[in-house]
C-alpha cells in the first residue's frame, strides 16, 4: 500500500504564499508528477508531505491515515532531494546504508541490499568515493539508491534529473520509468520540465503559484487544459494565443482576420476570447477550409521539423512543418487551422471554454 | 583538540596566489614607507624582545646601567622559579597558571557544550524575534567588563562564589557564550540544512540527525570559536583581580601582576612568567591565524 492524500496545504514563508490550498491525491503504485514552473510550490509541497514543512493549514495524509503531526522519520517516506544532500564525509556505501542503518539492520542485510541496489542503478565502482568524488550523474544515482534501498510507503523525488546533461537526463528517464514498474511503488516526482511529466507520468497534477491548476493524465492536460495558462506552459513550441471574440458564424480577431466559429463553442456572441492553436495543428503546407494569413516572420529548424512563426496582425503563430520547408521573412503565407483542435478559452478568467460542446 | 591546524583555519582550498611583492604593494614602495614600517615594527615588537631578554638574563645583567642589550650572561633560573618554589616544591605561579589552564579550559568547555546547540538552533528553527534575540545576546558584549565587575563582585558575594574558581568559570563562560552562539551560527549557516532533512527521512530523530551528520561538519568550526573563547578566558584579568585573591584561586594574570610593586620587583622572574603566560596565546592565534586576520567577519568562512 502506498497512498498519499493531501488535502487544501496551506504554507507562507512571511509575505510570500508558497502553498494556497493544494489538493493532491495519489493513488496506490502511481507514477505521480507534480509540474510547475520554478517557485511554484512544489518543492514546498513535497517537504509538507515528508512532514519537514510545518503547514500552517491542511492535512496530509498516508495510507488514509492521518499524519499531518508525524515526525519525517515516522512517515515512512523515501526522497531524492533537488540538491542530493548527500553527506559529504561519508562514503557512497555509507550514504546509502544510512536509511538502513536508522532502522537497525544487521550489517549482512546492509550489505546485500547495498550489492543490489549498486548492480541496478550502476553505481558498483563508486561506492567506496565520497560524494565531492562523483559527477552529477553518478550523485543523481547515489540519491536514488539511497532512496530505493528500502521499500518505503512512496518515493519523494524532487527534480531529480534537472541538474544533468539532456543525454543522461533522457536515460535517466527511461531508467526511472523502468525502476517504477518494476517496483509498482507509489512516486511523487517533482518537475518543471513539461516532456518529462508527460512522458513519466501517470498523473500530472500543474502547479502554478501554489495552486493546483488541472489534475489528469498526461494526454488530458495536453489535449484539454482546463486554462489558458496549462495551455501555454505544457507543449512544445508553445500553443499560439490569438485575442478574438465570437459573432454570429464567425470568429473574429483582434488583427482584423475571421474564421468559422468552431461548431463546440458555446461562447455568447461579443465575449471577449482567447483562441489557443497548437503548432502541431497549423499547417503552412496543406489547404483547407479555415486558414489565416500573415507574413513569414522566422524559420526555427529543429531537424526533425521546422517550426515557422507567422505574424498575424500583430501576433505571432508558430506553426509545425516539414524540415524542408523554405520562405523569406515578409513572404505571405496562408496558414490552415485544424478548428476541431483548437482551444477557446474566457479572456477574462483564462478558464477553457473548450470542454463543455466536446 | 582533535583538529590539525589546517583543518582548524581551512577556508576550502583557496590559497592566496598573489606574489608577495603584490601584496605588499609592489616594487614601487617608498623608501620613506620602508623606514616608517621598520620603526612601527621596532617600536611593537622591542617590548617583546625585551620581554624575551629579560627572562633569560641573570640578575646582575637585568639591573645593568647602561642596560646591556648584547653580551649578558644567560641562565635559565628565572623560568625555574616560575614553576619550583624558593624551598623546593611548586611555586605559587605555577599554580596559579594551573588554576588559569582549568579556568580558561573548562569555562570553554562550558561555552562550547551551551552555545553549538544554541547556535544550531537559532540557525535551523524559525524563533520568534530570532532578530532581536541575537542582538540581545549580543548586547551582553557591548559593555567593558569593569562596568559590570562591582555589582557581579556584591552578587557573588551574597551566593558564596567569590575567590573561587566556579565563580570565575561561570563568568567567564556567561562572557563566552553569546560569542560562541554568534561565531557558530555563521558556521551553522554554512552547512545546507538538507544534510539533517535527509537524515530525518532516513529515519532518524532531529537530534540524532544533527549529531550524526552536522556536528562532524562543525568540527573545524568549532575548534576555532573554542580557540578564541579559551585565548578570552586565559588573557582576562579585570573579574580575576576584582573576584578572586587567594593564591590557590588565581589564575596567571593577576599572580603575575602581583610579583610587580613590593619593594623589589624580581624583574627576571616577571618577565620568564610573561613568556610562559604568553606561549600558549601565540601558538593558538597561530592557529586561527586566518580567522584573526578576517576580523571575525561572520559568515566569512566559505566552504
Ligand atoms: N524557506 C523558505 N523561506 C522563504 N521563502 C521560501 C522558502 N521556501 C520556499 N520559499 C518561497 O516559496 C515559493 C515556492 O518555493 P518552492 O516550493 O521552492 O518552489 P519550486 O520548488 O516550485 O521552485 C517561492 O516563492 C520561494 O521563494
Ligand atoms: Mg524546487
Amino acid at each position: 500500500m502506498g497512498t498519499v492524500a493531501a488535502q487544501g496545504l496551506c504554507k507562507s514563508f512571511g509575505k510570500v504564499q508558497a502553498l494556497d490550498g493544494v489538493t493532491l491525491d495519489v493513488p496506490d503504485g502511481s507514477f505521480f508528477v507534480v509540474l510547475g514552473p520554478s517557485g511554484a510550490g512544489k518543492t514546498t509541497t513535497l517537504r509538507a508531505i515528508a512532514g519537514l514543512e510545518k503547514l500552517d493549514s491542511g492535512s496530509v495524509h498516508l495510507d488514509g491515515r492521518d499524519a499531518t503531526g508525524d515526525a519525517p522519520a515516522a512517515r515512512d517516506l523515501a526522497m531524492v532531494f533537488q540538491s542530493y544532500a548527500l553527506y559529504p564525509r561519508h562514503t557512497v556505501y555509507e550514504n546509502i546504508a544510512s536509511p538502513l542503518r536508522a532502522r537497525r539492520r544487521s550489517s549482512s542485510e546492509i550489505a546485500a541490499a547495498i550489492e543490489q541496489m549498486s548492480s541496478l542503478l550502476h553505481i558498483e565502482r563508486l561506492l567506496q568515493r565520497r560524494p565531492a568524488q562523483l559527477s552529477g550523474g553518478e550523485m543523481q544515482r547515489v540519491a536514488l539508491a539511497r532512496a530505493l534501498v528500502r521499500s518505503p510507503r512512496a518515493f519523494l523525488m524532487d527534480e531529480p534529473l534537472t541538474n544533468l546533461d539532456l543525454k543522461l537526463r533522457v536515460e535517466m528517464r527511461t531508467e526511472l520509468t523502468r525502476i517504477h514498474r518494476s517496483l509498482g511503488a507509489t512516486f511523487v516526482y517533482v518537475t518543471n520540465d513539461q516532456v518529462e511529466a508527460l512522458s513519466m507520468a501517470d498523473q500530472v497534477a500543474v502547479l502554478k503559484e501554489g495552486k493546483v491548476q488541472q489534475v489528469g493524465t498526461p494526454t488530458e492536460v495536453y489535449e484539454r487544459p482546463a486554462n489558458q495558462w496549462v495551455a501555454g506552459f505544457v507543449g512544445s513550441p508553445p500553443i499560439s494565443l490569438l485575442a478574438c471574440r465570437a459573432e454570429g458564424d464567425c470568429l473574429v480577431g483582434a488583427g482584423g482576420w475571421t474564421l468559422p466559429r468552431p461548431r463546440w463553442t458555446t461562447a455568447e456572441d461579443g465575449r471577449a476570447l482567447m483562441l489557443g492553436l497548437r503548432a502541431e495543428d497549423l499547417s503552412v503546407e496543406q489547404r483547407g477550409d479555415a486558414s489565416l494569413s500573415g507574413e513569414l516572420y522566422g524559420l526555427e529548424p529543429l531537424g526533425d521539423r521546422t517550426v515557422v512563426d507567422v505574424l498575424v496582425g500583430t501576433e505571432i503563430l508558430k506553426v509545425k512543418a516539414r524540415p524542408t520547408v523554405t520562405g523569406a521573412p515578409g513572404e505571405r503565407l496562408l496558414v490552415t487551422v485544424d478548428l476541431d483542435r483548437a482551444h477557446l478559452f474566457d479572456a477574462g478568467t483564462g478558464l477553457s471554454l473548450s470542454e463543455a460542446g466536446r | 583538540m582533535a583538529v590539525s591546524v589546517d583543518e582548524a583555519v581551512s577556508t576550502g582550498p583557496a590559497p592566496d596566489h598573489t606574489p608577495a611583492a603584490r601584496r605588499l604593494g609592489g616594487r614601487g614602495r617608498s623608501g620613506l614607507e620602508v623606514a616608517l614600517l621598520i620603526v612601527l615594527a621596532v617600536v611593537m615588537l622591542f617590548p617583546v624582545l625585551w620581554m624575551i631578554e629579560t627572562s633569560i638574563k641573570d640578575n646582575r645583567d637585568v639591573y645593568a646601567i647602561p642596560a646591556k642589550f648584547f653580551g649578558f650572561n644567560v641562565t635559565m633560573d628565572h623560568f625555574r622559579d616560575v614553576f619550583v618554589a624558593p624551598g623546593g616544591g611548586r611555586s605559587a605561579l605555577s599554580v596559579a597558571f594551573l588554576n588559569s589552564v582549568v579556568v580558561a579550559g573548562v569555562s570553554t568547555l562550558l561555552a562550547t557544550v551551551l552555545g553549538v546547540p544554541a547556535a544550531w538552533a537559532y540557525s535551523r528553527f524559525s524563533v520568534r524575534a530570532k532578530k532581536d534575540q541575537l542582538f540581545f545576546i549580543l548586547s551582553t558584549r557591548f559593555m567593558p567588563p569593569v562596568v559590570v565587575v562591582v555589582p557581579i563582585f556584591l552578587m557573588y558575594r551574597q551566593v558564596g562564589l567569590i575567590d573561587s574558581k566556579i565563580g570565575l568559570i561561570l563568568i567567564y563562560a556567561a562572557f563566552n557564550v553569546p560569542f560562541t552562539i554568534w561565531m557558530m551560527k555563521g558556521f551553522v549557516d554554512e552547512v545546507p540544512a538538507e544534510y539533517e532533512d535527509a537524515a530525518m527521512l532516513d529515519g532518524y530523530t532531529r537530534l540524532q540527525a544533527f549529531w550524526r551528520y552536522t556536528l562532524p561538519l562543525l568540527v573545524p568550526g568549532i575548534a576555532a570559536t573554542a580557540v578564541f573563547a579559551l585565548i578570552f578566558s586565559w588573557n582576562e584579568f579585570v573579574f580575576a583581580i576584582f573576584l578572586t585573591s587567594s593564591d590557590d584561586v588565581r589564575t596567571a594574570p593577576p599572580a603575575i601582576a602581583g610579583l610587580i610593586g613590593g619593594t623589589t620587583t624580581d624583574w627576571g622572574l616577571v618577565a620568564a612568567a610573561s613568556v610562559v603566560f604568553a606561549l600558549p596565546v601565540l601558538v593558538f592565534a597561530y592557529l586561527v591565524r586566518k580567522h584573526l586576520v578576517a576580523g571575525v567577519t561572520l559568515g566569512a568562512v566559505r566552504r
